[in-house]
């Protein structure tokens, strides 16, 4: 038999297409295209939102029309024309299920599919999991067992009807309206989200964890994520994205706020896996997404994050260091294929005293894609004794592809203590020749490589996120170096 | 009248005083159209992000200097490398100073850009490398260029070995309320020669005084430039210094930047690498109080495999100091087994001093070596105690730690007494009366 040489797996990983590529044949309700006042008032009505939901969608939606979309980021894509996607889409049957049997079979295969398994996720991971199909959450689990020690967890819509007053007093005090181009989109139409509200003192006793997943062609995904964790509480939250296969581009535009009141931490984990459009860079998903974290007196957000998917991405998870003693956290693998283009990163602003912050940051390009990283380190003057340390490693395989650093450094305190350090390499011919020479071949091995390139990250996830995320890693990337 | 309109509507002015007829006047034309069109830089351009130029452009500067004036050697004698033989060339006021200066046409060529354009046996050299090199869409190199007509012109030719330090003064006199200056250099280094050349801007009055210069230096097959700029002006002088080097293969170049004062400094340093096995090396100490602004804008363009590049700038900032260092380093996909290296060290003296870094790295080709390092703190205190215990006073002390912490920079200045004018200037912006012949 013939042997299956490298040019095989390159090739059939090149023609392989999308495994998460299928497409849901649930009846949507969905909204016209475009995007007016009309459209915000009704997206709010049909959410059965307050007056002053309402209001504050407009007021972002007048904030955005007066907004450009911005172009610093290194990345080039065709602009998506805002007036030509559809605001809303719901799945039909809007159901609220007790248990697992009363929901959609169809919808249960589509999760299978992904490997998700909800009543698996159950029993084994003790996973609550409020799914997000196309914008809508149809099911929420654990919910009695969080309720029990005082915690909210359930879809914003839900959040904006039964906790108005902790909405109201959270919700874009983060990420205000016009913060950015896309948050103010989103401010606009968010058509729903998770809300997540951790009382006093308490500490989550398992990881929440919600999937999103883009089904309807066309529609655009703008989810509106709220965590709000009290003095000396803890949670940890996890993020998981797959997006069916689509030929047009998709617009994803969501906004993440988290917010660390005294003492509390945020562990925040996120595996992206949106579909990244085909081998020759057609289709693939926009993912212009806003996240940022604020921690009041030694509080603590630490940012995880796996990204592998999307056409273009443009994320940087961000923390407001504004206590003294706070600490912030930034771990990312961001593997580009193909024609994918990925500019992230993060900001620390440090403004309370003593405050530190990490960064470690692996960027992995392959095919023909474009990776970069772009970080702020802030030091502001009363900062005192602020602390810093930031690592960006980037990997190349293949000679069509780049990796670009863009660090900004501003300390404005002479206390402060900032290290950064980049480094720019290639998986080494020596490396390999080792691991033959050992009986392992050449793909085990850059798996193994890139897998302890990227461990510093990966030991950061929560275990079942981390057993998801190096799958997806050898899926991105197994016989893209020649 | 801004100064943008001020100097547009001088460009006939100008045009009286050049000859009109020839090549470089087309394009002068050309970068007067430009920077017609692009303006002074602002904030808003990425590369100005931390540098605003509109306390500069408020003055009213003269454009046209009146005559030289009277200056006595030994009234500058002090800003002189004067310990060794040096070629020099003075410039009073934006014009040469002939009886201030030394120059030569024996077995190379240093002398003037002025006299370069105009004679025929310089056609050639001008016309293959005169503004070759310098951005066209920088609208500062372009109003450099629009208005070029008197610098320094070095043309080494094939196999010389320039036998002492080439130094090029630039002095203002205060002569008129204020002045702008703008220098063009040009340096063209052939196979196997060898040169050093040290440049120097010094203000001499409290007017203020705006330096807009631009050198262009080629360095041809194995050629060896080693370049080194002081920049220890007076609190009114302000200095945008544009240098842009091409290199060609297994040539080695390098520049050492020291700005110790002025007002606002701003070194855009462009190193191009057009052949292989080629070495670029890009230093700096910066040791600045006050309300002092330096900003280092470097460029490391790696075109060819086989190539590498050192870049090592350290800084010391007290008071309301503002230090920026943006450093860049872009590497073509073709240029494998590339060696790049940067490094950007700072020192906040002072709870008021700003520094801002951005060591930014592009890279497109897999097979290559690169890091970058940036880090800011302050004198380790365990170091200080130590000297202190051993007798040495906290200022002393402190001045010794932060002259070590350059030391990595002045190692490799090549001239000995260059070296240790450097080591004085240090010794005395520190305010120790310390050698630090150690």
């Amino acid at each position: 038999m013939n042997k299956f040489t490298e040019d095989d797996l390159k090739k059939e990983l090149e023609t392989k297409e999308y495994e998460y590529g299928f497409y849901t044949d649930i009846e949507s309700d969905t909204f016209p295209v475009g995007l007016n006042e009309d459209i915000v008032r009704a997206i709010s009505k049909k959410k059965e939102e307050p007056e002053w939901m309402t209001e504050w969608r407009l007021e972002a939606f007048r904030i955005w029309q007066a907004m450009e979309e911005p172009d610093w980021a290194n990345v080039n894509y065709e602009k998506p024309n805002f007036q030509d996607i559809s605001y809303y889409s719901a799945p039909n049957k809007k159901p609220k299920y007790e248990s697992l049997d009363e929901v959609d079979p169809e919808l249960l295969d589509t999760f299978s599919k992904l490997g998700i398994s909800l009543d698996e996720q159950k029993k084994l991971a003790g996973v609550a999991v409020d799914v997000v199909m196309d914008s809508v959450s149809v099911a929420t689990t654990f919910k009695e067992t969080l309720a029990e020690k005082g915690i909210i967890f359930c879809s914003i819509s839900e959040a904006i009807q039964k906790h108005p007053e902790l909405v109201k007093k959270y919700i874009g005090s983060v990420v205000p309206q016009k913060d950015n181009f896309y948050a103010a989109l989103n401010s606009a139409v968010f058509s729903d989200g998770s809300f997540c509200y951790i009382p006093k003192g308490v500490r989550c006793p398992m990881e929440l964890s919600t999937y999103f997943r883009i089904n309807q062609a066309g529609t655009g995904q703008f989810e509106r994520t709220l965590v709000v964790a009290d003095e000396g509480s803890y949670v940890s939250y996890l993020e998981g994205c797959t997006a069916p296969m689509r030929d047009e581009n998709q617009l994803h535009a969501a906004v993440v706020e988290l917010i660390a009141l005294d003492d509390a931490e945020i562990k925040y984990s996120t595996v992206q896996n949106w579909y990244p459009g085909n081998a020759e860079g057609k289709g693939g998903v926009f993912n212009f997404v806003t996240k940022r974290g604020l921690c009041e007196k030694n509080a603590k957000i630490s940012w995880t994050q796996v990204e592998t998917g999307s056409a273009v991405t443009w994320k940087y998870p961000s923390c407001v260091l504004k206590g003294d003693h706070s600490i912030g956290e930034f771990y990312s693998i961001a593997v580009t294929n193909n024609y994918q283009q990925a500019d992230t990163g993060t900001k620390m602003i440090h403004l309370g005293k003593n405050t530190r912050s990490t960064i470690i940051s692996k960027g992995i390009s392959a095919g023909k894609s474009q990776n970069s990283y772009r970080g702020l380190v802030q030091i502001n003057s009363r900062a005192e004794n602020a602390r810093n340390f930031s690592q960006c490693d980037s990997l190349l395989m293949g000679n069509q592809c780049g990796a670009h650093t863009f660090p900004y450094i501003e300390a404005k305190n002479k206390t402060a203590q900032v290290e950064h350090e980049a480094t720019t390499s290639k998986i080494g011919e020596d490396q390999i020749f080792y691991c033959n020479q050992r009986g392992i071949d050449t793909e085990k091995a850059i798996a193994l490589i890139v897998n302890g390139f990227s461990k510093e990250v990966l030991n950061k996830l929560p275990m079942e996120f981390a057993v998801e995320a190096q799958k997806l890693l050898e899926i991105s990337l197994e016989g893209s170096v020649g | 009248m801004s100064l943008k309109d001020k100097l547009l509507s001088s460009f006939f002015v100008f045009e009286d005083q050049v000859d009109v007829n020839n090549d470089v006047h087309k394009l002068r034309n050309e970068a007067l159209k430009l920077f017609e069109a692009k303006g002074f830089p602002t904030k808003k351009d990425e590369a100005w992000k931390y540098t605003s130029l509109n306390s500069l452009l408020k003055e009213d500067y003269s454009i046209f200097p009146k005559k030289e004036e009277a200056l006595e050697y030994k009234e500058v004698k002090k800003y002189f490398i004067h310990d060794i033989d040096t070629y020099t060339i003075v410039f009073v006021d934006g014009i040469y100073a002939s009886h201030l200066s030394q120059t030569t046409h024996d077995k190379f060529h240093a002398c003037l850009m002025s006299s370069a354009l105009t004679k025929t046996q310089y056609k050639p050299i001008i016309d293959n490398y005169f503004n070759k090199i310098a951005p066209k869409d920088s609208s500062l190199n372009a109003l450099n260029t629009a208005f070029s007509k008197e610098g320094a012109f070095i043309y080494i030719p094939k196999n010389v070995m320039v036998d002492k330090p080439i130094q090029i003064l630039n002095f203002s006199t205060g002569n008129e309320s204020a002045l702008l200056i703008q220098p063009r250099n040009l340096v063209v280094v052939e196979e196997n020669s060898h040169v050093q050349i040290i440049e120097r801007h010094q203000s001499l009055t409290e007017n203020p005084v705006l330096t807009n210069s631009v050198t262009e230096i080629f360095a041809e097959k194995r050629a060896m430039v080693d370049y080194y700029k002081i920049q220890n002006d007076k609190a009114s002088a302000s200095l945008i210094d544009n240098t842009f080097i091409e290199q060609q293969q297994e040539s080695n170049c390098a520049v050492h930047t020291f700005s110790l004062g002025g007002k606002l400094t701003r070194n855009n340093l462009n190193f191009y690498q057009k052949g292989e096995y080629i070495d670029s090396t890009l230093k700096g100490v910066t040791i600045i109080e006050g309300k002092q602004h330096v900003d280092h804008n470097t460029l490391v363009h790696h075109a060819q495999p086989n190539c590498e590049s050192h870049q090592d700038y350290k800084g010391i900032y007290d008071d309301k100091s503002v230090g920026v260092f943006n450093g860049k380093v872009y590497v073509e996909k073709v240029a494998q087994k590339i060696n790049a290296y940067q490094s950007n060290n700072n020192i906040l003296v002072d709870d008021k001093a700003t520094i801002n870094s951005k060591p930014q790295l592009e890279i497109f080709a897999d097979d290559v070596r690169c890091s970058h390092g940036c880090t800011i703190g302050q004198l380790d205190e365990e170091a200080l105690f130590y000297l202190k215990s051993r007798g040495i006073p906290e200022k002393e002390g402190k001045a010794l730690l932060m002259y070590a912490f350059a030391n990595n920079v002045l190692e490799s200045v090549k001239i000995p007494e260059l070296k240790k004018r450097i080591n004085l200037l240090i010794a005395k912006k520190l305010n120790v009366d310390l050698g630090f012949d150690l």
